[in-house]
C-alpha cells in the first residue's frame, strides 16, 4: 500500500511540477537558456542516478560513466543521422550502452574493490580514444555534427527536448526507487554491506553485481541518448575523465545511497557549474582591471570551477563525509507533517 | 543410519602449508557435533571448505540430495552450497549493519522470491503479494526468536547477544539441512552462553537440523554436543563422546602441553 501511495504521490508531484514548468515556458518566464540548463541538469541527474545504483547501493566504485554517456550519445547520434526515427534511436542508444556495460562487467566485476574503479576508469578513457580514432563513424576529434534534434525547427528544440528529458528523469528515478525497494534491491545493498555474508546466504553476488552494472549502463546510456538530439553536436572532449569525476561528485555530495540527494545535488551542481562557466569571464575581467594589465594579459578565472569543486569536496569530507543526505531520503510527506521528525 | 553429510579425505594446502590434512566426518541426521581444537588448528578452514569459501585441494564433501542419493558439493561457489542446504554463521558477526532486522533475514529468502527484476521494477502483479507474504513469513520467524518487535531496527543497533541470534535466524531463513555455527558464543558472558545453548537446542529440535559447531567455550561444548572432533595442526587427533574427549591424554596434551598429562 505504501508503495502505491508513494507512486501516486510521485506522479502527482512530478506531473504538477511538470505542468508548472510548462506554464512558465509558455508564458515566457523560463527562457530558452534556463531550459537548456534544466535539460543539462536532467541529463546529469540521470547519469548520477545510474552511478549511485552501482556505487552507492551496490558498493562497486565506478569511475567511467562519462564513457557510458558517450556511447549512448554517439550511438543515438549515428542512428539519427541514419534517419532512424527518434524513439527507436534513443532506445537503441540505451540498449547498445547496456550491452557494452554487460560485456565490460562480465570480466571486470570478478575483481574486488578498488580494481573495478581502475578498470572502469580505463574503459572510460578507451571509449574516448576509440571515438577520436573511429573518424569515419564518429567524426573523430572534429565531432559528430548536425544531429537531428527533437524539433524540426532548431529554435524550439530546447522546449521540445524538455518535454522528453523531464518525464524520462522522473520515470528513471521512479523505476530505480522501485528496484531499490524490492528483494533485488535489498540484495544489492547486502553486497555493499558484506559480500562474504551475502554470498553465504545464497546470493549469487557476481550475477547481482552484473545486473546492477548493466542497469546502470542502460540508464547512463539513456541519458546519453537523450543528450544527443538535445545538444545536436558531440565532441569527444566532453566525455573525458573529469566528466566522470563530476558525476562522482554529484553522487558523493548528495549522499551515496540517496536518490533525492542525487537529484538535489545534480540540480545544484549543474547550476553552479553553469554560473561559473558564464560568469567567470566577467569576473576575471574585473579582477584584471583591478590589477591593471601589468603582466600583459588578463587572469583567467574559468579553471576556477575545478578548484571550487575540489574545495567543496574537501569541505564535504571534513564536515559531512556521508554526503548531504547520507543514505536517507528526503520525504516531502515528512516535511508536511508539521515539524515532527 | 545413513549420514546426511559425509566428508572424506578433505585437505587444504596453502602453498607449502598444509592447513588441514585428511579430514573425515560423517554427520547423522539430527546430530549436534562439536569441532574443537587449539587456536590455528584449522577449524575455520574446515568450515570454509565445507561452505565453498575455499575450494579444497583434495577430498569430497557429499551432501544428502534428498532423493536417496549423495551429491559432491566440494568446490562449488558458496551461494550454490547454501542453496543445496548448508548454511553458516560467522565467528566475527557479519550482519548487514545498515539494513533493518527483517531486511537482513530477507536476503536469505531471495533465491525463493517469485518475482523477476522486471516485475519488481514495474511493480507488476506477483510483486505486492509476494512482498507481503515474505514480510509475514519473516515476521513469524522473528516472533519465534522473540525479536519480532525489533523487526524495523537497524541491525547495528541490536545488543550483542541479539546480533548473534539474528545471525542464526538469518542462516535458518535459508532453510538449511545442516547448520554450521562458527564460535557462536564468542564474546558472550556466561549468562548469554547459557541462553545460547538453549537456543541451539531449540533450533535443532524445532527445525530437525543437523548442527556442526566450532567453539572454544568448553561449558557450551561439553553441555550440548553429542559428539566431538578434535583438530590440531590440521589433523584429527581424537573423536568421540564429550566425556571420552575430556579424559583423552592426546587432547589434553594438545591444549595444555606435555606436562599437564602427567600432572
Amino acid at each position: 500500500m505504501r508503495i502505491l501511495k508513494n507512486l501516486t504521490f510521485l506522479t502527482v508531484l512530478g506531473g504538477g511540477l511538470f505542468a508548472v514548468l510548462e506554464v512558465l515556458i509558455s508564458v515566457g518566464i523560463l527562457d530558452d537558456y534556463s531550459l537548456q540548463i534544466l535539460c543539462t541538469a536532467g541529463i546529469n541527474i540521470m547519469v548520477a542516478l545510474s552511478l549511485n545504483l552501482i556505487s552507492g547501493y551496490t558498493g562497486q566504485l565506478a569511475l567511467g560513466h562519462a564513457g557510458f554517456l558517450a556511447v549512448g550519445a554517439y550511438s543515438t547520434g549515428i542512428l539519427l543521422l541514419a534517419h532512424i526515427p527518434l524513439p527507436f534511436a534513443i532506445l537503441g542508444g540505451a540498449l547498445i550502452t547496456a550491452l557494452l556495460g554487460f560485456l565490460i562487467g562480465f570480466p571486470a566485476l570478478r575483481l574486488r574493490g578498488d580494481y573495478l574503479a581502475i578498470v572502469t576508469l580505463g574503459v572510460g578513457e578507451i571509449i574516448r580514444v576509440l571515438i577520436i580514432n573511429l573518424g569515419g563513424l564518429t567524426g573523430g576529434s572534429a565531432g559528430l555534427r548536425n544531429i537531428p534534434g527533437y524539433a524540426e525547427n532548431i529554435m524550439v528544440n530546447n522546449p521540445a527536448a524538455f518535454l522528453w528529458i523531464f518525464p524520462a528523469v522522473l520515470i528513471a528515478v521512479a523505476l530505480v526507487a522501485n528496484l531499490i525497494q524490492s528483494s533485488q534491491g535489498r540484495v544489492l545493498i547486502s553486497i555493499r554491506e558484506d559480500e562474504i555474508a551475502s554470498q553465504a546466504m545464497g546470493v549469487n553476488i557476481f550475477g547481482m553485481k552484473l545486473m546492477s552494472f548493466t542497469v546502470s549502463a542502460f540508464i547512463a546510456g539513456l541519458a546519453g541518448a537523450l543528450y544527443a538530439p538535445f545538444i545536436g553536436y558531440l565532441a569527444p572532449g566532453g566525455f573525458d575523465f573529469l566528466r566522470s569525476v563530476f558525476f562522482v561528485i554529484i553522487v558523493v555530495l548528495g549522499g551515496m545511497g540517496s536518490l533525492t540527494g542525487t537529484i538535489l545535488s545534480g540540480v545544484g551542481l549543474t547550476f553552479l557549474q553553469e554560473a561559473l562557466r558564464t560568469n567567470a569571464k566577467d569576473w576575471s575581467q574585473s579582477v584584471a582591471s583591478l590589477f591593471g594589465t601589468v603582466s600583459g594579459g588578463s587572469i583567467d578565472l574559468v579553471p576556477m570551477s575545478q578548484v571550487l569543486f575540489g574545495l567543496i569536496l574537501v569541505l564535504l569530507m571534513i564536515f559531512r563525509p556521508e554526503g548531504l543526505l547520507g543514505s536517507s531520503e528526503l520525504r516531502l510527506t515528512k516535511l508536511f507533517r508539521r515539524g515532527s521528525r | 543410519m545413513k549420514p546426511i553429510l559425509s566428508v572424506s579425505h578433505l585437505s587444504m594446502q596453502f602453498g607449502g602449508l598444509r592447513a588441514v590434512g585428511d579430514f573425515n566426518l560423517e554427520l547423522n541426521p539430527g546430530e549436534l557435533v562439536g569441532l574443537i581444537g587449539p587456536n590455528g588448528a584449522g577449524k575455520t578452514t574446515v568450515f570454509n571448505m565445507l561452505t565453498g569459501v575455499y575450494a579444497p585441494t583434495e577430498g569430497t564433501v557429499e551432501l544428502d540430495d534428498g532423493k536417496g542419493g549423495f551429491e559432491d558439493i566440494s568446490g562449488l561457489p558458496p551461494h550454490k552450497i547454501t542453496r543445496k542446504g548448508l548454511a553458516r554463521t560467522f565467528q566475527n558477526i557479519r550482519l548487514f549493519k545498515s539494513m533493518t532486522v527483517w531486511e537482513n533475514v530477507s536476503i536469505s529468502r531471495h533465491a525463493q522470491v517469485p518475482y523477476s527484476l522486471a516485475q519488481a521494477v514495474f511493480r507488476l502483479p506477483p510483486f505486492g503479494k509476494a512482498e507481503a507474504t515474505l514480510r509475514q513469513e519473516i515476521q513469524d520467524l522473528l516472533a519465534i526468536f522473540k525479536i519480532d518487535t525489533k523487526a524495523d531496527w537497524r541491525a547495528a543497533n541490536l545488543p550483542y547477544g541479539e546480533q548473534r541470534k539474528l545471525e542464526i535466524v538469518r542462516a535458518l531463513a535459508a532453510k538449511p539441512k545442516v547448520l554450521l555455527l562458527d564460535e557462536p558464543a564468542a564474546g558472550m558472558n556466561p549468562q548469554e552462553t547459557l541462553e545460547l545453548m538453549d537456543l541451539i537446542r531449540f533450533v535443532k529440535d524445532q527445525y530437525k537440523l543437523t548442527v556442526l559447531l566450532i567453539e572454544h567455550d568448553m561449558n557450551l561444548v561439553m553441555g550440548i554436543c553429542e559428539r566431538l572432533i578434535v583438530l590440531d595442526y590440521g589433523k584429527t587427533i581424537a573423536q568421540g563422546l564429550p566425556a571420552e574427549i575430556r579424559a583423552n591424554p592426546v587432547v589434553i596434551k594438545a591444549y595444555l602441553g606435555e606436562d599437564a598429562v602427567h600432572a
